[in-house]
């Protein structure tokens, strides 16, 4: 408990905590054949840089994440999403390490995005070009340029996050030592496909969406942004999880009361869940984003091979799955983890027991931990 | 090496220097951490336990979680210079198919296993009519991984049928090892090299 509140007492000094945003150089070249001008990154990093530039870790977050790896959160106030993990003496040691999240483009936490403004002075909104999984990568290795990293110690990243980490393997191969892909797959599935579209529906549906055109016009697609959410969310989590957190429990109440509020736990919790996103998160961002995710097929990138992408890479890998994630299975890890196989790449795979579903990688698992840590110390 | 179980130090001590090598079973990955350290071996693993995993991944070795009855299927023809499997094959679902994939994946393979033959194992059960449980076999029958026992005469007559080349062989009595004079009725374990 020491330990905790000492670090939940850790100051941004202490934690050598730099938070910044930085215009790329140059315009950004992006898969769908535009080319983004003015480019804004907003990153954090953590540590301290060594003088060889040697011993950075770029970590990528995952789909509704930001840059706030352990800074409190502006917005919601709340702890940075890998705070647990990431910190000096932490499984991600900062006294060794130097370690680098930037949001996304695409995103809504100061990175270059659907909300950001075009240079008629107006939102891009559904202006802005479709970006892919690569893209997203292309503007951080633009971020490593600024920093003069040639090479990171490892490339870290969770879900969406793993899919920028091979995706930065795959066409950056030479700028790794080390690849850690959590819970994550090479490509979306029809069924992962399924339900963005049902988020990017919702979304659309609100009338208050106004064709993504409602920037500074008051109140946003919340409900449609919130639906979203809610349905994500479920995927997210494992049927045993909702179980055991809610069963069929009521909600402040002792009887049904055959309407349609929100009688059951679960309902509330999610509705809680919907609302709370729509505080800190764009409804076009997320539009954005989860398209990138569906066009995510690293294979397709290497001729249908997926040991081809790997094929000029000399870096370690290592892959971590949870046996309750049914939004990026075991099997997906699997698929990946046989093509480093045949590439000959040095890889290692492990599916762990957690009860959480899809998030057991944010959550406390110590089997993860001493798999991370037994990586990166290599 | 001589931290190693006895088994395990035979195998090292036959392996090549600067081979590739896949143990199947690695468990806490002792083996490949001495074929590297002391032979300059690319050792690869697979491991059932997820801890097991863990801790090879701490020691900076490469290892997939599998198998070794399912997932041997995913490497290619000969992409080792041996293929490992200790203490392994009588826990196997079908040992006689698993020894096939690892002379696929490896160019030579070594197998160890405890030999079902030794005397004291035929003692227990022809004298107690009862399961036996020795120092090699120390879990009670309704506990136990090992589904298929044997002994190193059956061992030889499965070699046999599937005209697999016998490279190797070494046989232990407790930590000991000793001559292939009756072995299958004095060795507690033994030790194969095959190939092709």
């Amino acid at each position: 408990m020491l330990l905790v509140a000492q670090a939940a007492q850790m100051t941004a000094a202490e934690l050598n905590l730099v938070n910044d945003t930085l215009v790329l150089p140059a315009p950004l070249p992006l898969d769908g054949g535009q080319s983004l001008p003015r480019v804004e990154v907003a990153f954090e990093t953590i540590g301290t840089l060594n003088p060889e530039k040697s011993n950075a870790i770029l970590l990528f977050h995952a789909l509704t994440m930001d840059q706030h790896v352990v800074s409190t959160h502006p917005r919601t106030g709340k702890p940075g999403w890998w705070s647990k993990s990431v910190g000096p003496g932490k499984v991600i040691d900062t006294d060794r390490f130097f370690v680098i999240c930037a949001n996304v483009l695409g995103g809504c936490m100061g990175s270059t995005g659907p909300a950001s403004l075009h240079e008629d002075g107006k939102p891009w909104a559904m202006r802005f070009p479709v970006i892919t999984i690569r893209d997203m990568v292309r503007a951080q290795v633009a971020l490593l340029d600024v920093f003069g990293i040639d090479q990171v110690h490892a490339v870290i990243g969770g879900s969406m996050g793993g899919m920028q980490a091979l995706s930065f393997a795959a066409n950056w191969p030479e700028r790794t030592r080390a690849v850690l892909v959590i819970a994550s797959t090479a490509r979306h599935s029809a069924q992962n496909i399924a339900f963005h579209e049902v988020g990017r529906q919702a979304i659309m549906a609100d009338p208050k969406w106004k064709g993504g055109d409602y920037h500074g016009a008051g109140k946003g697609p919340e409900n449609g942004l919130a639906v979203a959410r809610m349905a994500a969310h479920i995927t997210y989590l494992s049927e045993a999880g909702l179980t055991e957190k809610f069963g069929r429990r009521l909600q402040n109440r002792d009887a049904k009361t055959f309407g349609f509020d929100a009688d059951f736990q679960v309902e509330s919790y999610l509705r809680h869940q919907g609302l709370s996103f729509t505080d800190r998160f764009d409804a076009n961002s997320y539009l954005y984003i989860t398209r990138a995710m569906d066009y995510f097929d690293l294979a397709e990138e290497h001729g249908g091979k997926l040991a081809e992408a790997f094929a000029g890479s000399a870096a370690r890998f290592c892959l971590i799955s949870f046996d309750t994630d049914w939004l990026y299975p075991t099997a997906e890890s699997r698929v990946i983890a046989h093509a480093l196989n045949a590439a000959g790449a040095p890889v290692s795979f492990v599916e762990l027991s957690a009860p959480f579903g899809h998030d057991s990688f944010l959550l406390d698992v110590p089997a993860q931990d001493r798999v991370i840590a037994g990586f990166l110390n290599q | 090496m001589s931290a190693l179980r006895p088994d395990l130090a035979i195998i090292a001590a036959n392996v090549a220097a600067g081979t590739r090598v896949l143990d199947i079973g690695c468990g806490d990955g002792v083996l490949m951490a001495a074929l590297r350290d002391a032979r300059q071996v690319d050792a690869r693993g697979m491991e059932l336990d997820p801890l097991g995993v863990a801790e090879c991944v701490a020691k900076g070795l490469s290892v997939m979680q599998g198998d070794a009855d399912t997932d041997l299927a995913d490497y290619p023809d000969a992409a080792f210079d041996y293929a490992i499997l200790s203490q392994t094959l009588q826990t196997t679902k079908r040992p006689d198919l698993v020894l096939d994939e690892l002379l696929r994946v490896g160019r030579k393979a070594f197998v160890s296993f405890p030999n079902f033959g030794f005397w004291k194992v035929r003692g227990s059960l022809l004298w107690h009519g009862r399961m036996p449980m020795t120092r090699s076999l120390p879990v009670p029958w309704y506990a136990t991984a090992n589904i298929h026992n044997l002994t190193i005469a059956d061992f030889r007559e499965l070699v046999r049928l599937k005209g697999i080349r016998l490279e190797g062989e070494w046989f232990l009595s407790g930590d000991h090892q000793i001559g292939a004079a009756v072995a299958n009725w004095r060795a507690e374990h033994a030790v194969f090299m095959l190939s092709r």
